[in-house]
């Protein structure tokens, strides 16, 4: 069974480099806040994963539900942060 | 390997294909808007399939303090089925205040 939550785990980092080329190479600045999202919820997965695998659960279910949190409250802020600046996503429709 | 492992195995390989398909969609789509529909709904399924089949393993060996971590991980669904919708609507919010067009198909000419 570690092996295949090893190999579940593999796979989720491989599905964060997806939304990682989101984040990157994004076109706005709210496009690179979903990857960050996606990611984001990856990971509450994998801290989980990361806890059977050291055998330590009762510890790494604290930092997961925390992490999930702290996701929470950052999407929410910087999307109020990015509320009111009108004319900054012009450029990026080269339509 | 007896009917519980079968089951935990079944829920993590349904959660891992519900996160490829919102990696994809995240990817393909061709807009903002368009993108947030499978980030916000494929994830969140996503999260609540695998979550729960790690609940499920955890309660291998029954004892109280497993049945208190297994709870602990339904209330990490619960809050993100609470907060995942909220984020996704707060993205769109600021994209609709800040002015941000949609999507239209390209009319072809002649």
């Amino acid at each position: 069974m570690t092996t295949f939550f090893l190999s579940v785990a593999l796979g989720l980092c491989f599905l964060m480099l997806f939304a990682l080329y989101r984040a990157l190479f994004g076109p706005t600045v709210l496009d690179r806040l979903i990857g960050v999202n996606a990611i984001g919820s990856k990971t509450v997965v994998l801290l989980l994963l990361i806890g059977f695998l050291y055998e330590r659960i009762d510890m790494f279910v604290d930092i997961a539900l925390a992490y999930a949190f702290l996701n929470f409250v950052a999407v929410l802020a910087a999307s109020r942060y990015f509320h009111k600046r009108k004319g900054l996503y012009e450029e990026s429709f080269m339509d | 390997m007896n009917i519980l492992d079968i089951l935990v195995v079944l829920l993590l390989i349904i959660g891992l294909f519900f996160f490829l398909g919102g990696a994809v969609g995240i990817i393909r789509m061709p807009d903002f808007y368009s993108r947030l529909h499978p980030a916000g709904k494929l994830d969140t399924l996503g999260i609540f399939a695998m979550v729960m089949g790690l609940a499920m393993y955890n309660l291998h060996h029954f004892s109280f303090e497993a049945l208190l971590l297994s709870v602990k991980m339904f209330l990490i669904v619960f809050f993100v089925f609470l907060s995942s919708p909220t984020a996704t609507h707060s993205i769109v919010d600021a994209g609709m205040r800040a002015g941000l067009r949609h999507w239209t198909k390209k009319e072809r000419k002649g």
